[in-house]
């Protein structure tokens, strides 16, 4: 039997073995090994589509750490289907196409490796159960992300882009962390299903409210919805193949994951569906109406992600009300919202997909994306202009391409919750449809700019540096296939209806009973109905509009580039970046002794301040041993060595004066019945001893301190301080006895360990552990010496 | 006995911190080494002195006297020897790559 | 370093080898007796520093033709190798075990996996410290 936890776990086995097998055959290009991997996981996940489709659900539970309720549940479902048939077919694609985009000059065995963890942290975050496992991969898939935006990272707006990225996502992350913790303080489980089953009791809860927030920041921040969308044109510095994958079809959408898995969660929140909705709509306008002024294809494209992102939140958002109205005939029809988002965003991975692909191949042969140098590509690039065509159409919501089926849907939902009578719908409820239908009008003409001013119109060949040529079959595979699927989907919608879509209704509304009847036959013609009606007004005033686009193109002008939020993103970073700077230069003298004094000041003031507050101080002498009179000499000689040291004039006689404080301790230690650490003490001090003048030979003789007077007293009342305070922990440690002593265990240690020396045995045995990691320290300590001995800075050479 | 012993802890201690506050780092490796001496002492003592005999179990009769100090001693004794050479082989490399012993030349410039 | 001294240099052969057997015996009756790993890695190593510090370096090389380091290395593994070890039959991490066998000229004797680790431990601190005097009083001739 197939086990989800292998599907997890897959890639990053084989990411470990990448660079060597890079390593070993060179002359093959890595990447039809890695394509293995994604193309392996997507058959065995296809095998499991029918057994979905009939309601069945998989887990795997690998025990991680139980005692904090931390388990390594897998559970795939319809849901967590449809992403994992994302994430590994088009993950396929992606690298075949990849393999063709980048050349064996970069460093493959770099890149395939951050992919590959990519894709095993994706398959985490959408197949795992347990919440604070799905955390770790969320911050996983931003670190894989970070990398691969910074994969070129020679190049400054790679990494600013990377760090972009990488703040914003993972700041969104840690809210949403946040925010699974206040779910398990409320439900005591950190298992999405049984959060799931048990969240009806907690709606009232006080947390209930913050965690939402909190999970939803999370999920703005991953999907790019506004205001956070500023990191996705900048990740656009990713190699292509990447921009196609990540930040189109895969990792930009574990923010709607999160959304739909979360909705039977807090669904049925007024706060969450308008949330949700506003923030949706928004993101939708704000992207479609940005993506049109772009001159950059990629960076059109990034802005089109945004608002097709935004579009799917939105349909979330208006599909939670079902969840608030319950269960009936009527409510039913809401549902259709979330069903439209899911279709809307296969349908958005395959035409985005190959429309990444398509600029991919541009730019790699062309070496622009700048729509200012294109044009008149169609004739010598026929096959990149047809898949160009079918995405951009699509995405236009034209028929024949699966983009007109979704948009139909997404029309009929926004105009189905305007009529609602929950939620003082029917006075706001107008918004969405009217803000749905102009922001599909700028998403109309971006996809014509996207066609006409690259693939039509008159050929610029003098302003590009290579001649214009149609891309390799290879690089063609991939776009053609997706924007296959783009037509097929068209044609044969309840294929994918009914065995992709069904099931994952039936996560989301896990209380509507059969999702047979959520999932509505999906056809191209319903006859004359508004959504119709909307789609033509779409393509008439978008196509007005495209006609006298540089009339109304000054609009953008009045957009100020002073307040922006990529303004307000850099002046906080630089703010915080000299902030930090201010204080750290403020207390990082550079000085040991002022770090040693901030050590011991702090240990005087908060361990010393509880010993008084608390009055834990106790003193009681009856108890002793008693004292013999070569043992007060031998404290006496220790003393009397002790002091010397500090007035010592010689470090020759500082050294022995130490000598003499550690043999001395060997001879307490005989006393005090430990014969083994008399034994290694004697030998340690001596070996002790010859390092210091060993090392000697290489030191300058001391000279006189230019200490001042007033240091030399502060350093006095700090030491002085620190020697009462140990000297009264001890007292007082030496009169606790509150818990019982643990030591009787080890006087088994004979019939436990086979051993009659109970200090060895302790060593060797009952914590052989700890004996282990010191002899590792030991050994590093060595090397460290050995290292620093041997490695000179060269000659004449710069000191970093 | 246990107090006196701790008596001479805390003079231990004193000295391990003034010497490890100094500017001279030969001083600041000796005041760890006396600082690791006064530690050993007092975890010994925390587990009650000359109570009971060397806890080898064929060779000492019954009550012993506590072995869980004297294991984590022998750890302690061995990682700060570790350490003590660590940092002696740093001080005379420090030395000849930047020509002092004194930490406050080894500094360095105030801009960073 | 070179002390040319003959009485030091006669008493330091003779006394090497009582050395070496001392630290040998410490590190086998460590499990009953006081000695152990660390003791016997100790004295064993002061005796390899004893035999640097009266002759010269090169002839000792020829003699003891071992490179410290990799010794230590070699220890480093051993002990973290019985670790793994116990991994393999199915124990935690670290666990040891004992027997006792009927061995032909030592009667009942008692075999631990302990010593083996106890060997790695040996091996270590031999390895480590040998290697950290020869590196600081190399650097002195060079």
């Amino acid at each position: 039997m197939f086990s989800v936890n292998f599907a997890i776990i897959l890639p990053f086995i084989i990411a470990a073995f990448v660079p060597f097998i890079y390593r070993r055959f060179r002359f093959i290009h890595i990447g039809w090994f890695v394509m293995l991997v994604p193309i392996t996981l997507f058959i065995l996940l296809a095998r499991l589509i029918p057994s979905v489709a009939s309601g069945q659900t998989f887990t795997d539970t690998y025990q991680w750490i139980p005692t904090l309720d931390i388990n390594f549940t897998t559970y795939l479902d319809g849901l967590s289907m449809i992403f994992g048939l994302l994430i590994t077919g088009v993950g396929s694609l992606v690298i075949l196409y990849s393999i063709f985009y980048l050349s064996t000059k970069e460093s493959l065995q770099h890149f395939y490796v951050y992919l590959l963890l990519f894709m095993g942290a994706m398959l985490g975050v959408v197949f795992s159960d347990n919440l604070m496992v799905l955390y770790v991969f969320w911050e996983l898939t931003s670190v894989s992300s970070f990398l691969l935006i910074a994969f070129w990272n020679h190049r400054k707006g790679s990494r600013l882009g990377a760090q972009k990225a990488m703040l914003i996502t993972v700041s969104g992350g840690v809210a949403m962390l946040v925010g699974f913790i206040m779910l398990h303080t409320m439900t005591g489980t950190f298992s999405i299903r049984e959060i799931i089953s048990s969240i009806s009791g907690f709606t009232d809860h006080a947390l209930f409210m913050p965690a939402m927030i909190l999970v939803l920041l999370g999920a703005f921040t991953k999907s790019a919805q506004f205001p956070f969308h500023i990191w996705l044109p900048d990740a656009m510095e990713a190699p292509t193949p990447v921009s196609a994958y990540l930040h189109s079809a895969t990792m930009v959408k574990a923010g709607i994951y999160l959304v739909a898995r979360f909705t039977p969660v807090f669904g049925g929140d007024q706060v969450w569906f308008w949330t949700v909705s506003i923030v949706g709509m928004i993101t939708l306008f704000w992207g479609s109406f940005n993506a049109v002024k772009q001159t950059d294809l990629k960076a059109l494209l990034a802005y089109s992600t945004i608002s097709q992102l935004g579009l799917i939140m939105s349909l979330l958002g208006l599909g939670s009300v079902a969840l608030h109205i319950g269960y009936s005939t009527e409510s039913v029809i809401y549902t259709q919202a979330t069903f439209a988002a899911l279709f809307h965003m296969i349908n958005h991975s395959t035409f985005k997909g190959a429309l990444f692909m398509v600029v991919g191949i541009v730019d790699h042969g062309l070496g622009t994306r700048d729509i200012r140098r294109l044009g008149g590509l169609m004739a010598l690039m026929p096959f990149t202009f047809t898949v160009a065509v079918i995405g951009s159409l699509s995405m236009a919501g034209l028929p024949p391409f699966n983009g007109f089926l979704s948009k139909e849907m997404f029309f009929a939902a926004t105009v189905q919750i305007s009529n609602a009578d929950v939620f003082s719908l029917q006075t706001f409820g107008i918004v969405f449809p009217i803000v749905a239908w102009v922001a599909s009008i700028f998403t109309f003409i971006y996809c014509m700019i996207f066609i006409f001013k690259t693939f039509l119109g008159p050929a610029q060949p003098e302003k590009l540096d290579k001649p214009i040529h149609e891309a390799p079959m290879g690089m063609l595979i991939s776009p053609l296939i997706l924007a296959a699927f783009v037509v097929g989907i068209f044609f044969f919608p309840n294929l994918l209806g009914n065995y992709i879509l069904r099931p994952a209704m039936s996560s989301i509304y896990p209380t509507f009973g059969d999702a047979f009847n959520l999932t509505p036959s999906i056809s191209a013609w319903h006859g004359v109905k508004p959504e119709l009606l909307m789609t033509i007004g779409v393509v008439l005033v978008g196509a007005i509009l495209y006609k006298i686009l540089k009339k109304w193109k000054p609009i953008y002008g009045l957009f100020s580039q002073k307040y922006t939020f990529n303004t307000l993103y850099n002046n906080v970073l630089s703010l915080s970046e000299k902030g930090s700077g201010v204080v750290t230069r403020g207390y990082m003298t550079g000085f040991l002794k002022d770090y040693i004094a901030y050590i011991f000041g702090f240990f005087i003031i908060v361990v010393g301040g509880f010993l008084f507050y608390s009055g834990a101080f106790s003193m009681d002498i009856s108890t002793n041993a008693p004292i013999r009179l070569y043992e007060v000499i031998l404290v006496a000689v220790m003393a009397i060595a002790a002091f010397a040291m500090l007035f010592a004039k010689s470090r020759m006689t500082a050294t022995l004066l130490n000598g003499v404080l550690g043999y001395s301790i060997a001879i307490f230690f005989v006393i005090f019945r430990a014969p083994d650490l008399a034994l290694t003490q004697l030998v340690v001090e001596s070996v002790t001893t010859a390092l210091f003048l060993l090392a000697f030979s290489h030191l300058p003789d001391w000279k006189k301190e230019k200490t001042t007077i007033k240091t030399k007293w502060i350093n006095g009342i700090i030491s002085i301080a620190m020697g009462v305070l140990v000297m009264l922990i001890g007292l007082s440690v030496l009169n606790y006895n509150k818990f019982e002593t643990i030591s009787s265990y080890f006087e088994d240690a004979y019939e436990l360990a086979g051993g009659a020396n109970i200090v060895n045995a302790i060593l060797g045995d009952f914590r052989g552990f700890d004996t282990m990691l010191e002899v590792v320290v030991l050994f590093i300590a060595g090397l460290g010496v050995y290292t620093m001995i041997k490695l000179k800075s060269e000659k004449g050479g710069d000191k970093e | 006995m246990e107090t006196l012993i701790i008596l001479l802890i805390g003079i231990l201690v004193t000295v391990a911190t003034y010497l490890i506050l100094s500017r001279n780092i030969i001083r600041v490796i000796l005041g760890t080494a006396v600082f690791s001496h006064a530690v050993h002492l007092l975890i010994l003592t925390m587990g009650d002195l000359k109570r009971g005999s060397v806890p080898l179990l064929k060779e000492a009769e019954a009550p012993y006297t506590d072995a869980l100090p004297q294991a984590l001693i022998l750890t302690a004794i061995v990682i700060s020897f570790a350490v003590t050479a660590f940092i002696l082989v740093l001080a005379f490399r420090a030395y000849q790559e930047a020509g002092s012993d004194d930490l406050h030349e080894l500094r360095g410039t105030n801009d960073e | 370093m070179k002390i040319n001294d003959v009485i030091l240099r006669t008493i330091t052969r003779i006394i090497v080898f009582i050395i070496l057997t001392f630290g040998v015996y410490l590190f086998l009756s460590g499990h009953n007796t006081p000695g152990g790993g660390f003791i016997g890695g100790l004295v064993l190593a002061s005796a390899i520093v004893l035999l640097y510090l009266t002759s010269d370096i090169e002839s000792i090389r020829k003699s003891l033709p071992f490179d410290f380091k990799l010794v230590a290395a070699l220890g480093v593994l051993l002990a973290t190798g019985t670790g793994f070890g116990s991994i393999l039959f199915g124990v935690p991490f670290m666990s040891q075990t004992f027997a006792y066998f009927e061995l032909p000229i030592f009667g009942k004797t008692e075999l631990t996996t302990v010593t083996i680790f106890e060997a790695g431990v040996v091996l270590a601190v031999v390895g480590v410290v040998v290697t950290i005097i020869l590196s600081m009083s190399e650097s002195e001739e060079a």
